[in-house]
């Protein structure tokens, strides 16, 4: 059946901005769709506000629209684009829920779109509980057995069909209040009262408890003549109770036999049969009794997701590209596999002959107050992935491509050891599933516990936990015995998976001699290719991992064949964090992108499940490898024993490459662009004084400290209030504003030692102000005089060290002080006065000029008064770029990699274009799934991503970038305002102008006495310690439709915390500062003022060169 | 839940002695009779093996493709690492009389065998290859090795153990060359029934593990080149009474059983030499329009039996997850698959049409006759291991027995 040739345009909707739970893995998968499609010849029109993707790049669709997606806005662009049809399964839930949205408004009707990929009907069925139970029970499968009930005695009689443990979940109460686990009768009956209490329709569900059991993931695909296939089964290792993309996974399902398995597909290809999906990609969860295999089922997603992009990037087989093309009217025997270069078709089942492990990263620790349980609700902000011969190779590299400083199974602490019943304690740990639950039981074997005891608590698969036990068992040799000395003693180990950085830990040595040592022996790895067919066929893609594998006939067997061409590795970003994500590799696929096009050979190290980065197709040569010093330098030096190497791009993927500067340039792996000198020269406090002394440039008064006493006499020096950071660090993690002699004792006691490695706490035990000055003497802390009330401005631009091009300067919305990634900011800046913008371009080329900068360059400024005052250099790609890139029209990223292999600037002939549009930039924020965190702003990120609004006119571009954000914007209602002093002057326009769009206003006490006297009216209201009814019961009410809140001292905030979090929870917006107050009230006055229009990024630069390059 | 005793480490070496870290010694070796020489440590039995080698991509089976009676004479090599990892159990073997048959003749694997986890297994991998008396070598680069046999072709190999590690490497060498290749060899009456059996055991449920047969309303007689209980059970769940009969059974002798329709089963070896004699008693059965169905060697035996030729393939086809095209229902279908031998179907005569072809190769995988009620296929639609894509074709072979009319398009 060939493709449809009664559609010519296809509408596909992206997944809006980085959240948790929908990252990166959405451009991954929407890149894939619309190549795919421009590739058939339709016409493909593609709806984001997520300027950072890579599929809102304007050579990427035909007509690109970074707008909010909501089916307001997504309805102004089928009017005016006229779609045949729209593809909803690439963008996550955002995009099904949007196009359920438009079908429901008749907007598809009305334009005559058809919706391919799946049905309404489909989606329905698939996401509501009791239609996609009731299409399980007519197909004979399983799902937890459950009972809706009103009263105790239901519940009890109930409780008699489901036992206990039994899961209680109150209906409509917001994130499971109300609900839990029962474990015995007198606890289920408190949790039955509470929960229909608490329940709004005072009614729960008692669901039969799975926790404890395997869970497993299928990944299918279907096509129009009902070919079903399975890309891979994914194990949990994790049991039932970790959401999946909380858990650590393993691909393929390791603990199953052929019948199990076959049973599984089986229903699998039922579910999707059942529920409709029609053509495309689909995943299916089930839940397996370990006892006696019982199989249900828990949901399924008719989309491609999370774990389809896992799936594809574990076998080979691009699930998102697939899906688009069958969603045409291809079915699967009639495209080809691209692996292994069309040999094959992609009517098959990938066979893997390795073992994958993907471990999600976490970031509890921006998010004070946070439970660090998991639970079904997803926590993670990233993941590693990693691949290897067996699983502890596997498992081993995972560990250490997360980069939170493990090298492997590393010691743990565990909480209540000491305290006479370690046994016990060790148990509860591992009986609470948290992140560090895997090290857990790795230290649970260390203090001699069985298998046996290790699963009683935990439930975690015996077979995993021989595994580690094994790890654990070898690592006591290894400190027992030292390295081994002979070769293939040595290469067991390795195949174990151990980094040669553990091993020098286990040893007490360094791991730069182990290196030297397993060289020597000439015990290197090999790199394998994944080629979803186990070797069958020859695969002409270079898609490889490394391994450690005893020889083939002499050597050890090497698919790498490292070509003769002239080459350069970028080096990825590695798993996504709070600070560091797909930004940073959009700019990495940019270099693949452009050094490709100008001949050279690419080479990706990457270790990011999720990103486009590590698509097969980005880059010529793609190593799915931790980022560590040893596997880098290993894949470098094999790259460089054939052709030239011409160096490694480590400036584009954020800290993770640049800590690796330093080694690579050791082993003789040249840097490409601006020198690793120069970029620690930026970050040393002293060398930088001194460079923007002889530059004339300001700077904040700053002192900086290498252990806890000289943090006091700095104090003495700049006095308070100051922004503490410890150097090297992104996205602000324990950077805070220090306004009291209390909180600096806090962050010198409370903060600072959350931070100290583990190894620096095994090399001091119960010496925390030792622990805290070795680690300062490496990394100190960097005090600045805290600016109140600056404006912060951010400046990107790109340099080959003769020439620069300022690209663009962003003025913060927020004040400085918090986090630039936290910080709304305007492009160009709207309140800056010319003289102003031209002496930012000055100083910034200064910069650029005196580091040498080669590539991209971002500075942090901060405007008091008309002085500048530079607050950081980054010599580095920044966060900003793919912003700066869309709204100028210009590829800068592209541009600076080209800059960096050596092609002038001035070839570019780029010149500053006026332009007369304006962007916003806006953050938005995880708090939802964090009870009890304040969502107050400050200098320690927390935003997981971004969405940008566009249009001519500020507010109506900063209304656009709320709603792309997810926020409410009130075009009616009630106005609540409380302000610190400091602000109530410069609030009182701004709430007089929403006074006179109609809203009416309600204030505290202070805050409405000052508004008053200032003749603006409204109404008063308690504060939550003011008694009853108060704010909190305002909101809750449905009364308060914005919320004004600054605050500051720590009296006050802990005052008005419950304020902030009510508001969130119920989705009313809110402003925590003064600034983003009054940008909330111009974009609410331009929202009104009309509609809004759309415009698609293509149009924006019509007659102008959009692309550079 | 299962989780074997200490008696089986995880290092078939151990890492370290008293004094310290121990080099391994090879105590298996593959050598291959082209000289290759592959070292790794010895598993079950300890003994000799010789065979060709194959490989099988299916990361799942491997007790059904260990018994499965097709691999007689054979050294499997597992692409999948972590083999041994469900253990063994008594459900899952597919050789219809463990007695009789000679099956895989040796293993080949990655990882260490590991302690079995999962819920069914009775018995731990290692010491179940050893009550069958199947030697094995781990710590093998099997995917080297599968590449070198999708470049070389499957060669013949010598899979030698020894405790002390001490090997005539030349020797070895030597008996690997002189191995009689597999072309020309047959190899049925290795792993074939002797005499006659009623075959009752349905299909394996998750609830209520094998069913029995029910009304036995057709009696279906199944020619033993070397069949998979499955096959026979699938046939059981169809309502057909199997007797299975030894593949040198002679038309009269099934004739006198009277069937309802004859199933040409699996098995190893060189059709072309199985067909000296059983081609005659398939020809009888066309001309008496017996209704008849054929998977692997019995689809290369009715190939035989209408005049085609087989030929011997480069590295055969062995795994479960082959794309195969149904050409009268235009459907792919994922299969498992296990053949080194394919139909020339360029030979096929003008009353025999190719129903099925592999998306990987375009090797032929399923023929019918237009003239008679006979059809077969390539691949193995019983599955076990594998997807159960295929099961349709037992229920053409009911069909076929109920109107007695030829199946091609």
């Amino acid at each position: 059946m060939p493709k449809r040739t009664d559609i010519s345009s296809i509408l596909i909707i992206g997944a809006g901005p980085i959240v948790i739970g929908q990252a990166c893995e959405f451009d991954y998968s929407g890149t894939q769709a619309v190549k795919a499609l421009k590739e058939e010849g339709y016409r493909v029109i593609l709806v984001n506000s997520n300027p950072a993707t890579i599929m809102t790049d304007p050579d990427m669709a035909h007509r690109t629209y970074v707008e909010p997606i909501t089916p307001e806005v997504v309805a102004k662009i089928i009017e005016k684009e006229r779609p045949d049809a729209l593809l909803p399964t690439m963008g996550g839930q955002t995009a099904l829920n949007c196009a359920l949205s438009l079908k429901k408004m008749g907007v598809l009707e009305k334009y005559n779109v058809e919706m391919i990929g799946a049905t309404a009907e489909a989606i329905d069925k698939a996401e509501d509980r009791e239609l996609f139970r009731n299409a399980m029970t007519k197909i004979g499968l399983d799902t937890p057995r459950s009972h809706h009930i009103k009263t105790l005695p239901q519940a009890l009689e109930a409780l008699t069909d489901i036992g206990l443990p039994a899961i209680i979940r109150p209906s409509f109460t917001m994130g499971g209040t109300g609900g839990g686990i029962a474990y015995n009768k007198a606890e289920f009956i408190e949790i039955i009262e509470r929960g229909i209490d608490a329940s709004p329709t005072n009614e729960v569900l008692v669901e039969e408890s799975v926790l404890g059991w395997k869970e497993y993931e299928m990944e299918v695909v279907r096509d129009k003549a009902d070919n079903c296939i399975i890309i891979c089964s994914i194990e949990n290792i994790d049991p039932m109770g970790v959401h999946t993309g909380d858990s650590i996974t393993v691909a393929p399902a390791l603990t199953l036999t052929d019948k199990e398995y076959q049973i599984m597909r089986d229903a699998s290809l039922a579910v999707l049969r059942e529920i409709g999906v029609e053509t495309g990609g689909s995943n299916v969860q089930f839940a397996v009794n370990p006892e006696n295999g019982r199989m249900i089922v828990i949901e399924m997603n008719p989309r491609v997701s999370r774990s389809s992009a896992l799936a594809s990037k574990a076998t080979g087989f691009p699930i998102a590209r697939v899906a688009a093309k069958l969603a045409v009217g291809y079915t699967l025997d009639e495209i080809d596999n691209d692996i292994t270069g069309g040999a094959t078709p992609a009517s098959f089942e990938p066979s893997i002959d390795y073992v994958v492990t993907k471990i999600p990263r976490f970031a509890f620790e921006k998010f004070q107050g946070a439970e660090k349980t998991l639970t079904t609700s997803m926590k993670s902000v990233g993941e590693a992935m990693a691949i290897g011969s067996t699983f502890q190779e596997s498992l081993q590299k995972a560990l250490r491509s997360l980069e939170t400083g493990l090298a492997g199974l590393d010691e743990i602490e565990i909480e209540g050891l000491g305290l006479g019943d370690d046994r016990n304690a060790i148990k509860a740990a591992l009986g609470t599933p948290t992140p560090d639950r895997i090290l857990q039981v790795a230290q649970a074997f260390r203090f001699g516990f069985a298998i046996q005891e290790v699963h009683d608590s935990c439930k975690i698969d015996p077979w995993f936990l021989e595994q580690i036990k094994d790890i654990i068992d070898t690592e006591s040799k290894i400190r027992e015995f030292g390295i081994p000395k002979t070769p293939e003693a040595l290469r067991r180990l390795k195949s174990m998976g151990f980094s040669d950085q553990r091993m020098a830990m286990l040893t007490g040595g360094h791991e730069a001699d182990v290196s030297k040592a397993r060289r020597a022996m000439d015990i290197r790895p090999v790199y394998k290719r994944i080629d979803t067919c186990a070797a069958e066929f020859a695969s002409p893609t270079a898609y490889m991992y490394s391994t450690y594998v005893a020889p083939f006939n002499g050597a050890p067997a090497n698919e790498a064949q490292p070509s003769n061409r002239k080459k350069i590795a970028i080096l990825g970003g590695g798993p996504n964090r709070i600070g560091q994500g797909i930004e940073f590799d959009y700019c990495c696929c940019h270099a693949c992108f452009a050094l490709g096009d100008a001949g050279f050979e690419t080479i990706m190290i990457n270790c990011n499940p999720e990103t486009v980065s590590t698509d097969y197709d980005t880059s010529d040569r793609l190593y799915f490898e931790p980022l560590t010093v040893e596997d880098v330098v290993e894949i470098l030096k094999l790259e460089q024993s054939n052709g030239e190497l011409l160096g490694a791009i480590v400036q584009f993927g954020g800290q993770t490459p640049l800590k690796l500067a330093h080694a690579l340039e050791q082993a003789g792996i040249p840097i490409l662009g601006t020198s690793p000198d120069m970029i620690d020269l930026a970050e040393d406090r002293d060398r930088f004084k001194r460079l923007l002394d002889k530059l004339g440039l300001k700077q904040p008064q700053n002192g900086i400290a290498y252990s806890v006493e000289q943090s006091r006499i700095v104090l003495q020096e700049l006095g308070l209030p100051l922004v503490v950071r410890p150097s090297y660090v992104l996205g602000g993690r324990a950077m805070e504003i220090l306004r009291d002699e209390q909180a600096f004792d806090r962050y010198l006691l409370g903060t600072l030692p959350e931070l100290v490695p583990n190894d620096i706490k095994a090399r001091y035990p119960n010496d925390k102000t030792g622990q805290i000055n070795t680690l300062l003497g490496k990394n100190p802390l960097l005090f600045d005089r805290y600016l109140t009330d600056a404006i912060e401005v951010d400046v990107d631009c790109v340099s080959d060290g003769k020439d620069v091009f300022i690209a663009g300067i962003m003025e913060h919305i927020e004040e400085a002080g918090i986090h630039s990634g936290d910080s709304a900011c305007a492009l160009p800046p709207h309140s800056l006065k010319p003289a102003m913008i031209a002496e930012l371009e000055r100083q910034t080329k200064e910069l650029a000029l005196a580091l040498n900068v080669v590539g991209l360059m971002n500075v942090q400024y901060a405007l008091k008064e008309d002085t500048i005052f530079v607050l950081e250099v980054n010599p580095r790609a920044s966060r900003t770029v793919p912003f700066v890139a869309k709204v100028i029209g210009k590829p800068i990223a592209k541009i600076a990699s080209r800059v960096m292999a050596g092609q002038s600037l001035a070839s570019f002939a780029l010149i500053a274009e006026p332009y007369d549009h304006i962007a916003v930039k806006e953050a938005v924020f995880p708090f939802a799934r964090f009870p009890g965190v304040d969502v107050v702003l400050g200098p320690e990120m927390r935003s997981t991503g971004e969405v940008i609004g566009l249009d001519r006119s500020f507010g109506v571009a900063f209304a656009k970038s709320q709603l792309g954000s997810g926020t409410v914007v009130p075009k009616k209602g009630t106005v609540f305002v409380s302000v610190r002093d400091a602000d109530k002057e410069r609030i009182v326009p701004t709430m007089k102008m929403l006074s006179d769009l109609g809203f009416e206003i309600i204030a505290t006490v202070g805050t409405l006495r000052y508004l008053e006297e200032h003749g603006v009216k409204g109404k008063a209201i308690n504060k939550v310690l003011e008694g009853r009814p108060h704010i909190v019961d305002a909101i809750k009410n449905g009364g308060v439709q914005l919320v004004f809140n600054t605050t500051e001292g720590k009296q006050a905030l802990a005052d008005s915390r419950s304020l902030r979090r009510t508001a969130l929870l119920h989705k009313v917006p809110y402003y925590t500062t003064l600034s983003g107050a009054i940008a909330a009230a111009e974009g609410i006055k331009a929202y009104m003022a009309g509609d809004l229009e759309v415009k698609a990024l293509q149009d924006y630069f019509e007659g102008k060169s959009a692309q550079a390059s | 839940m299962q989780q074997a005793s200490s008696a089986h480490s995880l290092h078939p070496q151990p890492l370290t002695d008293a004094t310290g870290w121990i080099e391994p010694v090879p105590t298996a070796l593959l050598v291959l009779a082209d000289g290759t020489v592959l070292s790794g440590h010895a598993i079950g039995a300890e003994t000799t093996a010789t065979g060709e080698v194959c490989f099988n991509t299916a990361m799942t089976g491997y007790e059904e493709i260990l018994t499965d009676p097709s691999y007689a004479g054979q050294i499997i090599t597992f692409t999948f690492p972590h083999i041994g990892n469900v253990g063994t159990n008594e459900e899952d073997i597919e050789t219809v009389d463990m007695a009789v048959s000679d099956g895989a003749k040796g293993v080949v694997i990655h990882a260490d065998i590991t302690s079995p986890s999962n819920w069914r297994a009775v018995k731990h991998f290692d010491s179940w290859l050893k009550s069958r008396n199947i030697p094995g070598i781990s710590g093998i680069d099997t995917r080297a090795l599968t590449a070198h046999i999708r470049d070389h072709g499957m060669a013949n190999a010598v899979l030698a153990t020894s405790a002390d590690g001490v090997f005539d490497v030349e020797a070895l060498k030597t008996k690997a060359s002189q191995l009689p290749s597999m072309d020309g060899l047959d190899l049925v009456p290795s792993v074939g029934l002797t005499k006659g059996l009623d075959w009752t055991e349905a299909s394996w449920s998750l609830e209520n593990g094998y069913g029995t047969l029910g009304s036995g309303h057709h009696h279906v007689i199944a020619v033993d080149f070397g069949v998979k209980r499955n096959i026979l059970r699938l046939l059981t769940d169809r309502d057909c009474r199997v007797t299975i009969v030894p593949a040198t059974a002679s038309f009269d002798e099934i004739k006198a059983l009277k069937p309802d329709g004859v199933f040409l089963s699996n098995g190893p070896g060189d059709p072309a030499a199985t067909g000296t004699y059983s081609v005659p008693m398939i020809k009888a059965l066309i001309e008496h329009d017996i209704p008849t169905f054929g998977i692997c060697l019995g689809h290369q035996m009715l190939a035989l039996a209408v005049g085609a030729k087989t030929m011997k393939m480069h590295q055969g086809h062995h795994g479960a997850n082959h794309p195969v095209k149904d050409f009268t229902t235009n459907k792919v279908e994922i299969v498992s698959m296990n053949h080194g031998f394919a139909v020339d179907r360029d030979s096929l005569p003008k009353n025999a049409v190719e129903t099925h072809v592999s998306l990987f190769d375009g090797t032929n995988c399923g023929i019918a006759l237009t003239d008679k009620p006979a059809f077969s296929v390539q691949h193995h639609p019983e599955a076990s291991p594998g997807p159960r894509d295929s099961h349709y074709l037992f229920d053409r072979f009911v069909a076929m027995m109920k109107d007695k009319k030829p199946r091609a398009a």
